[in-house]
């Protein structure tokens, strides 16, 4: 795997009035990886993604993405990246299609809109509105959106959360193909498993600060030579184990 | 890379708006159907409303161009037919609200024009009273003695151009009426939500400027809203003979002067958008701008009408301002530049409304 950075991110710091949300975070983000922002909510997880997002100003630190700097090439960034928000909404009163017109407008590209419904899986909603969409249908459109300028890095923000198993994994290799397309791909989630089988490295955040990088592998290989053991032998299958098998075999829908 | 196109995205926004407006049904029906019914309920009973019964005296001479212009306006009902006596009875009761008596004379003036008003009947006496004295100006003014023929033509052009309906009145002021509501409630709602929902957030993801959305907003709505400018006068024109005195030059003006009104009002909802918490306060605040203008800006009932004490606030409405500038270059034909008064001080308006919303705004 290439080891070249594509973010850089050095002693970021972030304060609002008589508060500190970001307190010096360092960390780089490969090329063509999955990285993954894990934490506690309250960590600074989200407000880290929106300083490199250019959407927030940072109180000092510095911030490159693909070779550009946040705070005075911003507009070249946007460019280049695409931006899934926590529980943002979309246009009232337009479906999909007019959707993705509006986004390939506001980004200055030329697209097909059925083609980017395509890698989603979501030609057959093409008509409906983004209200009447269930909830992983809601965060596949919004991936959609954030690849319509064919960006070198995207970004989301919990984007399972909410979501049943089957969803869930959809949402995965849906993730994972877009990598393989050649895009890097950071996020932040709650869900452990979801890191571990998604991530290809991940930062733990608490409290403002990075406590930690590593690869999932490497985090647990740490733990376990501290001599750290389950309290209780885990069986062969888990309760997801037994929705997956009892509901079937997760179909995009 | 290409350079990016800011125009494009503005107009991009423009259509999504557009798209989204036509779908809200809220929107159609208070910009648009709402004025329409008003329109229809009061051009019906509008005759009605204005019409004023004059009993014209046994002796009168009615072989006069007086009499033949009088007879001829619509708005006044000559009753020739009533004896002398019945004529003062119904006179002092009101059901006729004045008499009239045009005498001949030898020398100058040539004619004499005795009317007899009532208490009983005021208002109307006040509108014939008027009425008359317009007339009669134009008549005084434009009649050459020395060149007779002209009178013949004065006549007609007279009659055409002071016919006075009720939907000349209406009209505008129900124009004035949706385009204050579109660009209060309208332009309130649609950024109070797109911040609320975070759409705007996400737009500011990509390469949009600020100024985009706010330009791609308003321009949505002058669309909409001249669009419905003009299905309302032409409704208006075609279905109960609205006045347009100069044909399509001055639908042209009115809708000039739509668009800077409308403007004027947006910035209102510029300033609610900042100042309502949530989508629930939007309307009573929206409702504190538009409610005292449907009332008192001349929308229904000419602001004459109003007791002394209430005129000065009307007087100081921008609604009042673009309603007077509507009717005048509807009825009387006016240029631009003949209502720069009502435009100085929607302008003035413009200034304070803006400065204000420049300070309430919030993006987020």
């Amino acid at each position: 795997m290439a080891t070249q950075p594509i973010i850089t991110v050095k002693n970021l710091v972030k304060e609002y009035a008589g508060f500190t949300a970001v307190q010096g975070i360092s960390f780089e983000v490969y090329e063509g990886e999955i990285f993954g922002l894990l934490g506690p909510n309250g960590a600074g997880k989200t407000t880290t993604l929106e300083i490199i997002e250019t959407l927030r100003s940072k109180s000092s630190g510095e911030v490159m993405v693909d070779g550009f700097s946040v705070e005075r090439q911003a507009d070249h960034i946007k460019q280049r990246i695409g931006v899934q928000l926590q529980a943002a909404g979309y246009y009232p009163g337009l479906n999909l299609i007019e959707l993705l017109d509006l986004f390939a407008g506001l980004y200055g590209v030329r697209i097909k809109p059925m083609e980017v419904l395509q890698k989603v899986a979501l030609t057959d909603k093409a008509k409906t509105q983004y209200k009447n969409l269930s909830g992983g249908q809601k965060q596949r459109f919004s991936i959609a959106t954030t690849l319509i300028n064919s960006p070198r890095i995207i970004f989301l923000d919990e984007p399972t959360t909410g979501l049943d198993p089957q969803a869930r994994r959809n949402l995965w290799q849906l993730i994972r193909d877009i990598r393989n397309a050649g895009t890097t791909v950071v996020l932040t989630t709650h869900y452990m498993d979801e890191a571990e089988e998604l991530c290809d490295r991940v930062a733990f955040v608490n409290g403002g600060r990075v406590i930690g990088i590593n690869t999932p592998d490497g985090f647990i290989d740490e733990l376990v030579a501290k001599g750290f053991e389950r309290p209780k032998q885990v069986k062969q299958a888990n309760l997801e184990d037994v929705f997956i098998s009892l509901t079937g075999s997760p179909t995009v829908q | 890379m290409k350079s990016y196109n800011n125009l494009r995205a503005t107009l991009s926004i423009t259509k999504a708006s557009l798209m989204s407006i036509f779908r809200s049904p809220s929107a159609v029906v208070f910009s648009l159907l709402f004025p329409l019914i008003f329109i229809v309920i009061f051009a019906n009973i509008g005759g009605g409303a204005v019409s004023i019964d004059a009993g014209l005296a046994k002796n009168s001479d009615t072989l006069n161009p007086i009499y033949q212009i009088l007879k001829n306006y619509k708005v006044i009902n000559l009753k020739k037919d009533l004896s002398a006596t019945d004529m003062q009875k119904n006179l002092s009761k009101g059901s006729l609200d004045a008499i009239i008596n045009i005498r001949k004379n030898n020398g100058l003036p040539a004619y004499t024009i005795d009317v007899t008003f009532t208490a009983a009947s005021q208002e109307k006496g006040n509108m014939l009273r008027s009425m008359l004295k317009s007339l009669l100006y134009q008549f005084n003014t434009q009649a050459n003695p020395t060149e007779q023929p002209k009178m013949a033509e004065f006549t007609e052009t007279t009659v055409k151009g002071r016919e006075y309906k009720y939907i000349d009145f209406i009209l505008p002021g129900q124009l004035g009426f949706s385009l204050l509501n579109i660009g209060v409630f309208g332009t309130a709602f649609v950024f109070l939500s797109l911040r609320q929902t975070l759409v705007i957030k996400r737009f500011f993801a990509t390469p949009v400027k600020k100024y985009s959305i706010i330009l791609g907003e308003m321009l949505a709505r002058v669309v909409f809203a001249l669009l419905g400018a003009i299905i309302i006068i032409g409704i208006g024109h075609y279905a109960f003979g609205f006045t347009l005195v100069n044909g399509v030059v001055t639908v042209f003006n009115m809708l000039l002067l739509a668009f800077i009104g409308l403007v004027v009002f947006m910035g209102f909802g510029f300033i609610i958008s900042g100042l309502a918490r949530n989508e629930t306060s939007v309307p009573p605040l929206s409702n504190v701008i538009t409610l005292p203008q449907f009332l008192l800006s001349g929308t229904f009932f000419s602001t004459a009408a109003f007791p002394k004490w209430l005129q000065p606030v009307s007087n100081i409405l921008p609604l009042t301002h673009l309603n007077n500038a509507m009717r005048k270059v509807a009825f009387e034909g006016a240029g631009l530049l003949d209502v720069t008064h009502q435009l100085v001080i929607l302008l003035a308006w413009g200034v304070v409304i803006y400065a204000i919303a420049i300070k309430t705004f919030k993006w987020e």
